[in-house]
């Protein structure tokens, strides 16, 4: 019995994988991820003194900009844009220190480090006055809850029609693979855009969590977010037979995405060698462009980069994902009816 | 119209599918294709289908909107209705409206389905869900239907019943293309083709396949050749390719199963038939 399980165990590739990779992935992330202490944020100083204030700010400070010419709304507007995680407005006693709220960890170390000095400094956190930790989890959950659907629910929803073996009868019938793909994937997009604005209202009404941007910006964004959760929810059922393997295979790409997009430890306060690999998740940009335009208010333009990388993920995802989707789909060249007298030569050919 | 698969190879990795096979289904016949596990039964219908890729050979089938496909799995949609499994179908076929409502209601009367339309496929018998998927799989009416062991895990009753909707199909014109298991079923069929390891072994109407079976059968409690030998009720029947058995042998008549049983043990001892 033991040797025969054993047997089986070997066979079973992604279990092997989970028992083995799970945790070597586990003990990496615990180990230089899981850390809620930020050692250094960015710090901008503005105003007449800014130099010299600057000059005086310790190493826990990492200054990335000083301008004699900015005033207090210039501050605000480099905060919004997340450019800084403190600005300190100089020319005024004491010094006024703007803190970005949103940016939790970061800015509850960064009010005990200026608590420090006293009544040199007023303090004045924006965005997320209370350092709540619902108002920054929310945008991130709407993201988790994304991702939940267009990954595990999207793929069993694919695999069970390949167990069934009823998308080997779609195959042959008069519909197109993209037909088919679009079919069978839009009742997932709707569903996840209902629950995003379920969940987004909900945020709202039960935690008080703001919504200060274009709620079009979010749309988007969550859009953008959701072609790409979707097409690894296609190319999981591209590589899974059942919807077990289905469940296992998006829990490696789950796991990942909840403890290393920054959504639980702060990116900032993780070893570089594994700050990477946040990234690389789609997860970790959408909850850039959630948090900035909800808790923020920041503008489209302030957030390019996590558009423009979600936007490229989104492309090379779903199309990859859907391609092969198609193939699996398609193997015989149905793209081609009538098939009268088609030759082997010309199915190849024309695929 | 006649459908066909000609000199058809296809190669699953290092695996020979199908070798050099040819198969015709003319309209109006049932064509069965029967043979033992992995024999290609399959890859064949779904070469004709259009769902594997030949390595070379040629294939006539028609146009998608002709073709009606039972594969061997349920060949439905479990969480739907009866009804709404048919009328999915129908609509990638374009039925619709009231010629939908009375090619529906024909069609579940002809299976004996009508009680169940409202039920989920997922709660149907083995038997029914079988009957349901050959009603979407001749919902547009076909001029080809490929089946893929309609009748496998099916009660004696209900294959009965499918059979009656296959001759059915046949008679009003359509070019029918099914594997099976049961060699009775097979017998019935107007053309036989009998497949072992991809290759055809033998085919043509069954009368033609016993006619042109080379070699005798003998049966005997003991076989003279284990090798050559196999269990048939109680007696054991043993195949002589040469038709050379002992002197007092008792000759068999060999049915189906003897011949494709004689046959597939030919092959595998490389005598040619």
């Amino acid at each position: 019995m033991i040797v025969k399980e054993f047997r089986e165990l070997v066979r079973d590739r992604r279990t092997v994988a989970m028992l083995i990779a799970m945790p070597l992935l586990l003990l990496v992330i615990f180990g230089y991820a899981a850390n809620f202490y930020v050692s250094s944020v960015r710090a901008a100083v503005v105003g007449p003194q800014a130099s010299r204030a600057a000059a005086l700010l310790p190493s826990y400070f990492d200054v990335t900009l000083t301008d004699r010419s900015g005033d207090e709304a210039y501050a605000e507007t480099l905060l919004r844009d997340s450019k800084v995680d403190v600005a300190f407005v100089t020319g005024r006693t004491p010094v006024l220190a703007l803190v970005n709220g949103s940016n939790l960890f970061a800015a509850q170390s960064t009010v005990a480090a200026l608590n420090k000095a006293g009544r040199e400094v007023t303090t004045q956190v924006l965005f997320n006055p209370r350092l709540k930790t619902s108002w920054v989890m929310v945008p991130a959950i709407i993201g988790l809850i994304l991702t939940f659907i267009g990954t595990i629910i999207t793929s069993i929803g694919l695999v069970r029609e390949r167990e069934a073996g009823t998308l080997e009868q779609l195959a042959v019938m008069p519909i197109r693979p993209s037909q088919v793909i679009l079919g069978k994937i839009a009742p997932y997009f709707l569903v996840a855009a209902l629950d995003m604005v379920i969940v987004t209202v909900l945020g709202i009404a039960l935690f008080g969590v703001p919504f200060r941007g274009n709620p079009f910006a979010f749309a988007l964004g969550a859009g953008m977010f959701l072609f790409v959760v979707l097409g690894i929810g296609v190319f999981i059922s591209t590589v899974s037979q059942t919807a077990g393997q289905a469940i296992q295979t998006a829990f490696f790409f789950l796991l990942p995405q909840i403890l290393l997009s920054g959504m639980i430890f702060p990116l900032a306060a993780m070893a570089a060698g594994v700050r990477w690999i946040g990234y690389l998740l789609p997860l970790t940009y959408f909850t850039m462009i959630s948090q900035g335009i909800m808790l923020r208010g920041a503008p489209i333009t302030a957030l390019w980069l996590p558009f423009v990388v979600l936007a490229g993920m989104a492309v090379v995802v779903f199309t990859g994902a859907t391609l092969r989707f198609r193939r699996d789909l398609a193997p015989g060249n149905p793209a081609s009816p009538p098939r009268e007298q088609q030759t082997a030569a010309e199915a190849v050919n024309t695929a | 119209m006649n459908y066909s698969v000609r000199s058809a190879t296809v190669r699953f990795g290092s695996t020979l599918a199908l070798d050099d096979v040819t198969v015709e289904v003319p309209a109006g016949s049932v064509v069965a294709v029967v043979g033992g596990d992995g024999a290609g039964k399959s890859t064949l219908l779904r070469a004709l289908a259009g769902e594997v890729r030949l390595e070379s050979g040629t294939v006539e089938a028609p146009p998608r909107q002709r073709l009606g496909y039972l594969p061997a799995s349920s060949g439905s949609w479990a969480a739907l209705t009866v009804t709404q499994n048919i009328d999915f179908v129908a609509g990638i076929y374009g039925l619709a409206g009231d010629e939908l409502t009375a090619r529906r209601a024909e069609l579940l009367d002809r299976a004996s389905l009508t009680p169940a339309a409202g039920r989920l496929a997922a709660q149907l018998s083995g038997g029914m869900r079988r009957k349901l998927g050959f009603v979407m799989a001749i919902v547009h009416r076909p001029s080809l239907l490929i089946l893929d062991e309609p009748s496998t895990g099916v009660d004696p009753v209900s294959r009965i019943d499918l059979w009656r909707l296959v001759s059915e199909a046949a008679a009003s014109g359509t070019a029918v293309l099914m594997s099976t298991t049961y060699l009775d079923e097979a017998e019935r069929a107007a053309h036989l083709v009998v497949l072992d390891s991809g290759r055809v072994l033998v085919q043509g109407s069954y009368d033609q396949v016993r006619a042109g079976f080379p070699g005798v059968v003998t049966q005997t409690s003991e076989p003279v050749r284990e090798e050559w030998a196999w269990r048939r009720g109680r007696l054991r029947h043993e195949y002589w390719p040469g038709a050379d058995p002992p002197p007092g042998a008792i000759l068999a008549e060999p049915d189906l199963q003897d011949i494709l049983i004689a046959l597939s043990l030919a092959r595998r001892h490389m005598v040619p038939s």
